[in-house]
């Protein structure tokens, strides 16, 4: 009984169809922009994957360690990593500009570390931070909202409060105060204690924060599917209420946590920057595009590349997800993309 | 000459001091005569915002202490002068400074006649004794350390409500005379009835804090309105009148406004605009090149008796190990972080506590490659020697710095540096509103933060007694400005020793001081890293910039037509 329900159930996913992957994938490597975005994204991940190659064998330094007295020799000529101005009163020292070289490629922060190096690492841990948090919004927005929309009732309404009160906090808001309160003593959960330098507890509390952004649309979707015909048949046939969410539910929502995903990837890298821009992220020594515009904030009118290097590449990474985003939602449905 | 003798002891040659300056008198001051061309005019001033309560009573800010220099008056006053002239106390509200009797236990001031407070109301010993009551009753912060030893300030401290201070101020309607009784002798007690929490207030002042709401004063200026995200307003005194340009000159400008809001970087915009006359925050490091460059001549560079330094816990692993602290004070770059600083035109490398300029302070630096009397380089290898003596390699280290660019960035430098000497350290930077608190309390285990201190007053016991003393160390208070929670027994009763000849022998105090900071430098509880200058930027305009050094620019003295 039950293998027949499975195969009325499966009807839709017959043999030989072309299913949702196939013409999804085709769609979307039509997509110029896509294929553009995917390349950059791909390009920037590989390029801060290969942070500490770059720092040993191109820019030969410790991106983490102050050098505040270094020098550098450009064309036979020993300068200091650290400049003091010698015009005027001879007020104030300026870290050295780009060099176009291997070493300091853009300049020089106020501890005297090489920026490209810094801003590789950096990316390692923003894009880390984000994708975690995004996977753990995923998971947890997406098992609660099906939960709440396909049993409904208490359990609906239970979950729909808790995140009503979730959605009412401002994201920056709700963020900043988990933040405060976590970066302080770090998080101790019983037996599981996230020390505040931990990058995983900035990605904990934005991955808690992302949570409604992903349970409120499936809780929508799911609701609407357990009251379509093919769940309603399922459901009559007696099959078991996983093997329901496994076979019919979860593939019909796939594509929606799909398009979500770097939508959400691209908030919370916002979010995550924004953290460590307020010094309550990414803990130093450590590095995020965050801090790193922290660092270049006080570098503003001397070296302003400090804080527009990260500034560009969060800006990249953000569009490139977005547009990604974009292209996954309109090639899952072509139709909404001919409406555009 | 007179400040000469001054800086050899803490009332080093004090009385000659107070002598001469009330012969000199106002000879030697500046104030505007009332047809002085320099006359008039709106001084505009910025900040980046009010420094909380106006009270001049509760206030502990230095950007209100500079406020309150020409606003309000106590029975003594450091003078109003350029650089250290400015350490001399003069009279004030009393019309000389008195010799001490009864054992250096009693004071008997005379009250100068015939001077009004803002509101028109003349002043009497009355207000002087209620003043000095209110300082309790509002629980002044300084009331329980600076004024303790006055008879009755003990039961004050434990009920302020009911402070009557009976037998330890005494006012004598009829004689014009203000007696104050002290528990026992106090050599720095004439700096503390000069220090802004001791000033007069009329007596029907609220004895509460007033927060935004202005009290009278018997200065130049009157506050008129105060907003403390927006503006304070200045205007002249109506009912002023010079009686001693030492202690109160009158002012050059009629108004002045205090314009809050501004980012440092803004303000600085607005004083290169001519928008603003001065600006009370410091010019951001990026900003320095730029104004140095552009604007030398609006530039003002001054000394200032301070430190900066790393507070490390003698009660916690690994600083309670002396040979720790002893590697961090070898391998400290002073050069480094006077480069964070700003350079050297802004800072000077120090290993010890007492900054030029307090008496008691002889060159000393033990932490250095060549030991002697000036820092010259760091010295690694035996720092990391020490370490491994120590056997404390590896060990977890937090640095705790505050938010203000410069300093975070201390603790960055001073992370990597635990990290170069084998600990597994990380720096964690909070809101300089709390940072100085949660610092000083015992319950947050703080191993190392970078801070600094400024003098209430110029006297070596401000930084090596307050610091220092087994007294200024309170189990989870926020209040134990004895960071690094050195309580030893042998430095107790030194500093005891030291105050106690004050009273009578002031230079052979400032040698017992000198020999204390050796004393303390020698214990590494604190890794002393420079002592910072001021830098004025000030508005092409403005004319007559003098800078005091206890209470820094002083506005009443500066002109802008």
């Amino acid at each position: 009984m039950a293998e027949a329900a499975g195969d009325i159930i499966a009807a839709p996913r017959q043999d030989g169809a072309p299913g949702l992957w196939g013409p999804m994938l085709r769609r979307l490597t039509a997509d110029r922009g896509a294929l553009l975005a995917a390349v950059l994204l791909l390009a920037i991940a590989l390029a801060c994957a290969a942070a500490p190659l770059y720092a040993v064998h191109v820019a030969q330094t410790d991106p983490f360690h102050s050098n505040i007295n270094g020098e550098i020799t450009i064309d036979g000529v020993q300068r200091p990593v650290i400049e003091a101005n010698t015009e005027g009163l001879g007020l104030g020292q300026t870290p050295i500009g780009p060099t176009g070289r291997a070493q300091y490629l853009l300049g020089a922060d106020s501890q005297g570390r090489d920026v490209a190096a810094r801003l590789l690492y950096g990316g390692r841990a923003s894009l880390l931070i984000s994708a975690v948090a995004t996977l753990l919004g995923m998971l947890l927005g997406g098992t609660l909202g099906i939960v709440a929309g396909y049993f409904g009732g208490v359990a609906d309404a239970v979950l729909s409060r808790l995140l009503d009160v979730l959605w009412a906090f401002p994201v920056y808001l709700l963020a900043i105060s988990m933040s405060i309160v976590a970066v302080g003593s770090g998080l101790h959960l019983g037996p599981l204690v996230i020390e505040s330098s931990n990058p995983l507890l900035p990605a904990l509390i934005i991955g808690l924060v992302g949570v409604p952004y992903v349970a409120r649309p499936m809780r929508a979707q799911v609701r609407a599917l357990r009251k379509s015909e093919f769940v309603l048949a399922a459901i009559g046939f007696g099959v078991p209420t996983p093997r329901i969410l496994r076979v019919d539910i979860l593939p019909n929502v796939s594509g929606t946590l799909l398009v979500l995903a770097p939508l959400l990837m691209a908030i919370n890298m916002l979010t995550e920057s924004a953290l460590s821009f307020l010094s309550i992220g990414v803990q130093p020594p450590a590095a995020s595009w965050g801090t790193i515009i922290q660092d270049g904030l006080a570098l503003l009118y001397t070296r302003p590349l400090v804080a527009l290097a990260p500034g560009v590449t969060i800006m990249l990474t953000v569009l490139s997800l977005n547009l990604l985003g974009e292209a996954l939602r309109d090639a899952l449905d072509p139709r909404l993309a001919r409406r555009r | 000459m007179v400040v000469q003798q001054r800086r050899r002891g803490p009332l080093a040659g004090r009385w000659v001091v107070l002598i001469v300056a009330a012969l000199a008198g106002d000879a030697l001051a500046t104030s505007p005569a009332p047809n002085d061309p320099h006359r008039g005019g709106t001084l505009r001033v910025l900040a980046g915002s009010g420094a909380g309560t106006i009270d001049p009573q509760v206030n502990y800010t230095l950007q209100f202490a500079n406020l309150y220099q020409s606003v309000y008056d106590g029975l003594l006053a450091y003078k109003k002068a350029p650089g250290a002239e400015a350490f001399t106390i003069v009279p004030d509200l009393a019309d000389a400074i008195p010799k001490p009797d009864n054992g250096g236990k009693r004071y008997v001031f005379k009250l100068r006649s015939g001077i009004k407070f803002s509101n028109g109301r003349e002043v009497t010993v009355t207000d002087v004794a209620a003043s000095m009551r209110r300082l309790f009753k509002v629980s002044s912060p300084t009331s329980g350390t600076f004024y303790n030893r006055i008879v009755g300030a003990e039961a004050c401290i434990s009920t302020p409500t009911t402070c009557t201070l009976a037998g330890g101020v005494v006012a004598d309607t009829k004689a014009g005379t203000v007696t104050f009784n002290l528990s026992e002798p106090d050599s720095e007690f004439m700096d503390k009835l000069a220090f802004p929490h001791a000033v007069i207030l009329p007596a029907d002042a609220p004895s509460k804090d007033v927060g935004v709401a202005p009290i009278a004063g018997t200065g130049p200026y009157q506050i008129v309105s105060y907003d403390p995200k927006k503006q304070l307003k200045l205007t002249r005194n109506p009912h002023f009148k010079l009686w001693s340009a030492d202690a109160q000159p009158d002012g050059y400008v009629d108004e002045v406004n205090f314009d809050f809001g501004l980012s440092d970087e803004d303000q600085t915009t607005a004083v290169a605009n001519g928008q603003a006359d001065w600006k009370y925050d410091p010019v951001p490091a990026d900003r320095l090149p730029e104004v140095s460059q552009k604007y030398p001549k609006q530039l003002h560079i001054s000394p200032l008796t301070a430190l900066y330094y790393l507070a490390m816990n003698t009660r916690l692993a690994p600083f309670d190990n002396p040979k720790v602290r002893q590697a961090v004070n070898l391998a400290l770059d002073r050069n480094a972080v006077v480069k964070i600083y700003g350079g050297p035109r802004l800072a000077t490398p120090a290993c010890q506590v007492l900054p030029p300029g307090i008496a008691g302070h002889e060159p000393y630096c033990p932490w250095t490659k060549n030991p002697g009397k000036a820092w010259s380089a760091p010295d690694l290898d035996r720092a990391r020697q020490l370490v491994k003596e120590s056997g404390t390699a590896g060990m977890k280290v937090t640095v705790i710095s505050s938010d203000v660019a410069v300093e975070k960035q201390m603790g960055i430098y001073l992370q990597s540096l635990l990290q170069d000497l084998g600990y597994d350290a990380t720096v964690k930077s909070m809101s300089a509103n709390v940072q100085f608190n949660y610092i000083q309390n015992t319950q947050n285990k703080v191993q190392i933060s970078v801070t600094s201190w400024f003098q209430d007053y110029p006297a070596a016991a401000d930084f090596l007694n307050v610091l220092f003393s087994c007294a200024s160390f309170r189990e989870g208070s926020d209040s134990s400005v004895n960071i690094s929670g050195l309580c030893d027994n042998g430095l107790e009763t030194d500093l005891q020793r030291a105050l106690a000849t004050g009273v009578t022998d002031p230079n052979a105090a400032a040698a017992q001081w000198a020999a204390i900071d050796r004393k303390v430098t020698d214990s590494a509880a604190v890794a002393v890293m420079f002592n910072p200058k001021r830098l004025d930027f000030v508005s092409k305009r403005l004319g007559n910039y003098t800078f005091g050094a206890q209470f820094y620019f002083i506005y009443a003295m500066a002109w802008v037509k």
